[in-house]
């Protein structure tokens, strides 16, 4: 039978694979991205859809954490209070290297509807945000999607975080 | 000349009001004879400077200093013992002052009693929270919002806004977007002063588009890198249109008189 698969890693009957240790460690560290609980407003209906078994947030190695020790991403998930602002850096700043953060729904984005005195006019000026994702609020499919993308920078980016130009971003 | 705004009233109004209209008022009825509310006006007796009936309910205007003994009297002998709302409203720029108001509701009557009365700016009110155990989170909201002293709350603090926060958000002369301290709260809390330069001000304006911000807008007929600088201007590039989609058909070889 004609064999279609080329099959490199199990060239020559060996049980040897070949790779990069940057393709490595991306590897596994964009396939158990395990965000934050970080739910502000509505978006964190959504979000709590996206775990849950119809959209599936598992099957992706997406384990929602509850302490921010244990988490690498950082989703917030609706609007960001200023009087909130703290913790919510305080939270970032317990996350373990490295992290990254979804900034989810136009409130997180840019303050959104909310053009008042009380509310943080985009969380990008605490926190530096890896994946905008628009919408009032994103369907669970477009978390989804922004949680893959995010799994592509990752891919993309050097498995030494200090090589990565985020890095240069960090306000603090 | 720039236009005149008023700095006493700086809330958000509607862009066109017609000059002849008129606010529609809640029509206001005498206490009716033997009716449950004269009873209740009967009660308060002088403390009662001016009553009527709005949509079936009894509206009191008292003199703040009696707030809780007018509170008092229709809690253990009128059986309003619920108080569902207390709150106020800013008339600094119209009168000089606050006006409190107090929401009451008789369960086995079901009539409810608004208790009116006014204060000026700096005075202080007496607590209900005896009478009411509501009126506890609904007294340091005043506080919070109004700048308003409760004398003899038991925990008069601050219940929405952070603790370290400067102004009182639903007075007239705040603004919505609020003051400098508000805009720059989180900056100044989490990063220090020093890093207000580094963050820069809040954008506010939704449609903003900044002319030399490369990352985010282009321009067509000048597209240049992304992130390049364009400090000094940047070329233009002609717009290059597909050849097949615009053919000039007037113009075509074929003449229809030399077929003929």
């Amino acid at each position: 039978m004609a064999q279609h698969q080329v099959n490199y890693a199990s060239s020559a009957g060996l049980p040897i694979a070949l790779t990069s240790v940057d393709k490595l460690v991306n590897w596994g560290r964009s396939n158990s991205l395990w965000p934050l609980t970080y739910g502000l407003a509505c978006c964190a209906i959504e979000m709590m859809a996206s775990g849950a078994s119809r959209y599936d947030f598992d099957r992706m190695g997406t384990i929602f954490r509850a302490s921010p020790r244990q988490a690498d991403v950082m989703i917030l998930a609706g609007t960001l209070s200023k009087k909130h602002s703290e913790f919510a850096r305080r939270l970032y700043d317990q996350m373990t290297e490295p992290k990254w953060v979804i900034s989810m729904g136009s409130c997180a984005n840019t303050g959104g509807m909310f053009n008042t005195y009380a509310t943080v006019q985009g969380v990008d000026r605490i926190i530096p945000v890896d994946i905008y994702l628009p919408g009032c609020a994103p369907r669970p499919e477009t978390l989804q999607y922004a949680l893959m993308m995010l799994q592509k920078k990752i891919r993309r980016e050097s498995a030494n975080m200090n090589n990565n130009t985020k890095q240069n971003l960090r306000l603090v | 000349m720039r236009k005149y705004t008023p700095k006493d009233n700086v809330q958000g109004k509607s862009y066109y009001t017609d000059r002849f209209w008129v606010a529609p008022r809640v029509p206001r009825h005498e206490v009716e004879e033997g009716s449950h509310f004269a009873d209740v006006v009967k009660a308060l007796g002088r403390k009662a400077k001016e009553s009527y009936v709005e949509i079936g309910q009894l509206v009191v205007h008292i003199k703040a200093s009696e707030n809780f003994n007018v509170l008092k009297t229709l809690k253990e002998s009128c059986g309003y013992t619920q108080c569902s709302e207390q709150s106020a409203v800013d008339y600094l720029a119209k009168d000089g002052e606050f006006e409190l108001f107090y929401q009451l509701l008789n369960i086995s009557e079901a009539k409810r009693v608004r208790v009116v009365c006014r204060i000026k700016k700096g005075e202080a009110i007496e607590s209900v929270v005896p009478l009411f155990k509501s009126a506890n989170f609904a007294e340091r909201e005043i506080f919070d919002m109004f700048g308003i002293k409760v004398n003899n709350h038991p925990f008069l603090k601050r219940i929405l806004m952070p603790d370290d926060w400067e102004g009182h958000p639903l007075l007239k002369t705040y603004p919505m977007i609020g003051d400098e301290f508000a805009s720059w709260y989180e900056v100044d809390k989490i990063f220090g002063k020093e890093y207000r330069d580094v963050i820069g001000p809040e954008n506010r304006d939704p449609a903003r588009i900044d002319r030399y911000d490369t990352k985010r807008f282009s321009r067509v007929g000048y597209e240049v890198p992304f992130g390049a600088d364009i400090s000094e201007g940047e070329k233009e590039n002609p717009i290059e249109y597909s050849e097949t989609v615009l053919v000039d058909y007037t113009k075509s070889s074929k003449q229809l008189d030399e077929r003929r």
